[in-house]
């Protein structure tokens, strides 16, 4: 049969491709690259932010060699436990359900409460109306459970553009993420109501089973932490923000 | 790319655009045009090997290898590709794992599952960790290769499968009254025969496999829409090119891309058909 | 919670019926079946009235297609070549990104026994927009293979149709038509079977989900967010709508077995 040969021809090249060096061990660090300014895909087409920068940091002071891989968000975990990047880095709020399937580090960036944004004028009942949020985003369970009626969209950018046209009367995702969006819109768009926090903070994701990693790291952050320059890294990316670690 | 675009703010107009048009992230998105393209040339024999594997199964007079080829290609017809694509080959990259796991580290004695961790030794890692970007990023081609040859393969079995039951009986009748054996007959009449009952449908195939190149983002190949949809998002001040939601300007373009490649795959079919249909006892090979 | 409470309060949730959240935790298998069965409602939905009135549609555009008048062969032509020439996704979203941009008015319509307000903002819900971007979507796939089968017509039928005095009307009510279905069935069985599947991009990439009531695969990708595990709800995914492929194969075997049943068979 041609089909069982072609299978066996897979199989042999899958297992003899790049027989085993595994001396260098490079630490493969996944990113989404669609949420600025945590991670975004620059004008010149690589990946960069907040994360990035820090994540490159991180392996300097742990002395690993490091290579960034983006991923899908729906399937970012998914691809973390079966092994095909190491670390997760995407603005991923530590949470139990997440934290019974993988492990954190101690968080990078603090809790950073949801916000909404309506059309300028709006007044606090927009946060009970119409409330669109991106699609398996915690802001979206919470607008579900909350009273208002809860629209889903599959892009943040489609959050956004159904405020714009009145499909919805508010959006709610973290304030970081929302704040960039208000400040570009010339004054179309502000942000409307309490804030309401949810989530912790943002941390690192690795496999259950890859406790050595996860030390490095923590050790890693923890100096970071301790000198400052954390600090000094989220104040670049999030206009000052003192994040006070 | 050119010497003006060192400060984007201060330019405008014409050179705005030129600046903006060669970022680093536009040229990107016109590789990925190649990708796509290249990624369907390649797949094309892969498709039609397991067309002609599940067809040739489907007739197979030994019943096990009779109901493998139906089982395929009805339950990979029945399954929606987007949904396929989910998880399928994500089994795939773990099943090789497995295998080259069992070779190589034999002398492992931890468990691969552990908990919700798919653990194998590192030398089973496939591609291995320590080697560059370009071979993980080839092996994930080469997935999503595989990946879209299994589930257009099995509707190219279905069509090749009816296209096999179409040639007349009486062309290969003839073959064996003139003596030939029925290797010869396959080879020599049935095969060639084939090919124009096959082919408007393949045609179709062909079709639906350019529409279906969006999903190669789910299978981790970043494809021309992923470009579109990342180039034609809003931009704060934080990019060097701010601009608002262009995304309808970018899938324009894409509209009008595919509309000549299916305007170029129809004529090329017209072609190839009018070619094949010359002598052939049909309406077409007839007038 | 047992499996038949689960049974009753989510078998309808798609569609707004039975409790108001979605199960949060412990998630067992019936949740799953039980939620994503619920989703198929939609994907059934949605093809069934596309199927059934984008046929008609069909019918009229191959026959515009296949006129001497140009006013009507023309439209027919272009439009069948944008809908096969573009991925439906890009469809969904520029028709999506259309009926935004209508401004929201309402009409009241008279009915005799009831009135009715038909608002242009139903445009925007997928129950509504979608359903027009598959019917325009499914009668343009048709049209083409409606046209095909029309060509293929032999002549000599048509030629006996008029030699026996039959009226125009009468020639394509009794001879093009039926023809035309009998040569185009196996080709349009497949059409519906993709149709079919292309329901299940509706929430996946472009009509918002309202009160978290989706589709088949937005049930399913909701648990494998919640899970982190793909390997059980995709598979449950899958299985729905191959045993709803298998229905629609049997169904339109039977249609095809009585369009041939004045043709002997080929054994």
């Amino acid at each position: 049969m041609t089909f069982t040969k072609l299978m066996a021809g897979i199989a042999l090249v899958a297992l003899t491709t790049t027989s085993a060096i595994a001396g260098s061990h490079t630490v493969r660090m996944g990113t989404e690259g669609a949420y600025a300014p945590y991670n975004f895909i620059n004008d010149n087409g690589e990946v960069d932010g907040y994360e990035i920068e820090l994540g490159n940091e991180l392996c300097k002071r742990a002395e690993l060699d490091c290579t960034w891989v983006t991923n899908d968000w729906d399937s970012i975990i998914p691809n973390l436990v079966s092994g095909n990047y190491d670390t997760i880095m995407a603005g991923m709020s530590i949470t139990a359900e997440r934290d019974e399937v993988i492990d954190f580090t101690s968080e990078y960036f603090p809790a950073d409460p949801s916000s909404y944004v309506a059309l300028a004028g709006a007044g606090a009942e927009a946060t009970t109306g119409t409330v669109a949020a991106q699609t398996a985003t915690i802001q979206a369970s919470y607008v579900a459970s909350s009273d208002a009626t809860v629209v889903e969209y599959a892009t943040m950018e489609d959050t956004i553009a159904a405020v714009r046209n009145g499909e919805a009367d508010s959006v709610l995702a973290d304030h970081a993420a929302l704040k960039d969006i208000v400040d570009a819109s010339g004054g179309v768009l502000a942000f409307v109501g309490d804030d309401v926090a949810i989530g912790g903070g943002v941390g690192m994701g690795v496999r259950e089973s890859d406790g050595e990693l996860r030390g490095k790291f923590e050790a890693a952050i923890a100096a970071m932490k301790a000198d400052g320059s954390l600090n000094a890294l989220i104040a670049k990316w999030f206009d000052g923000r003192d994040a006070g670690y | 790319m050119f010497e003006y675009c060192t400060d984007p703010k201060l330019i405008e107009g014409f050179q705005w655009w030129s600046c903006y048009l060669t970022t680093g992230k536009h040229m990107s998105f016109y590789f990925s045009f190649v990708v796509v393209l290249g990624l369907l040339a390649l797949t094309v024999p892969f498709i039609l090997l397991f067309g002609f594997t599940g067809a040739l199964a489907r007739r197979a007079t030994f019943a096990p290898i009779r109901w493998f080829g139906t089982i395929y290609t009805s339950m990979v017809r029945g399954v929606p590709d987007i949904i396929f694509f989910l998880f399928v080959p994500i089994a795939m990259d773990q099943g090789i794992e497995i295998i080259r796991h069992k070779i190589k580290c034999s002398d492992w004695s931890e468990p691969i599952r552990q908990g919700n961790d798919f653990v194998v030794c590192a030398a089973a890692k496939m591609p291995l960790s320590s080697s560059p970007q370009w071979v993980h990023e080839t092996y994930g081609f080469m997935l999503a290769t595989i990946a879209f040859a299994i589930v257009f393969g099995a509707f190219a079995a279905n069509t090749i499968h009816g296209a096999l039951g179409a040639v007349p009986k009486e062309q290969l009748e003839t073959g064996a009254a003139f003596g030939m054996s029925p290797k010869q007959i396959f080879r020599r009449i049935h095969l060639p025969q084939m090919w124009v009952y096959a082919l408007p449908g393949l045609s179709n195939l062909w079709m639906i496999l350019i529409k279906a190149s969006p999903l190669l983002f789910l299978l981790g190949v970043e494809d021309i829409v992923y470009w579109a949809r990342e180039l034609g998002g809003s931009k704060t001040a934080r990019f060097t090119y701010p601009h608002g939601d262009w995304r309808l300007g970018y899938f324009m373009f894409l509209l009008v891309f595919y509309l000549f490649l299916t305007w170029i795959s129809e004529k090329f079919f017209d072609r190839i058909m009018h070619r094949l249909s010359r002598g052939q006892n049909t309406a077409a090979g007839m007038s | 919670m047992s499996c038949f409470e689960t049974f009753t309060g989510y078998a309808l949730r798609s569609i707004g019926i039975g409790e108001r959240l979605l199960p949060k935790t412990d998630f067992t298998l019936c949740d799953q079946f039980v939620l994503i069965g619920s989703g198929m409602i939609w994907n059934v939905y949605f093809a069934v009235v596309a199927l059934s009135l984008g046929f008609f549609f069909a019918v009229a555009l191959a026959l515009g297609r296949s006129s001497d008048n140009p006013i009507a062969r023309i439209p027919s032509r272009v439009f069948i070549f944008v809908i096969r020439g573009s991925p439906l996704f890009i469809q969904f979203f520029l028709i999506y990104e259309f009926f935004v941009m209508i401004p929201k008015m309402g009409w009241d319509i008279n009915l005799g026994f009831i009135e009715i307000t038909v608002e242009t903002r139903w445009l925007t819900k997928a129950w509504l927009g979608a359903l027009i971007t598959l019917f325009l979507n499914t009668a343009g796939y048709t049209a083409n293979i409606f046209y095909g089968a029309l060509q293929s017509i032999p002549k000599g039928d048509i030629e006996a149709a008029y030699a026996i005095g039959m009226s125009k009307r009468q020639v394509f009510w009794r001879i093009s038509f039926p023809t035309m279905l009998r040569l185009a069935w196996p080709s349009y069985t497949n059409e519906a079977i993709f149709l079919f599947h292309a329901t299940a991009l509706v929430f996946f990439s472009s009509f918002p989900a309202w009160r978290q009531e989706g589709d088949a695969l937005y049930y399913a990708s909701y648990f494998a967010d919640k899970t982190f595990n793909p390997f059980v709800p995709y598979p449950i995914i899958a299985l729905y709508f191959i045993s709803f492929t298998l229905l629609i194969i049997l169904g339109f075997g039977w249609v095809d077995k009585r369009l041939n049943r004045h043709i002997a068979p080929n054994k």
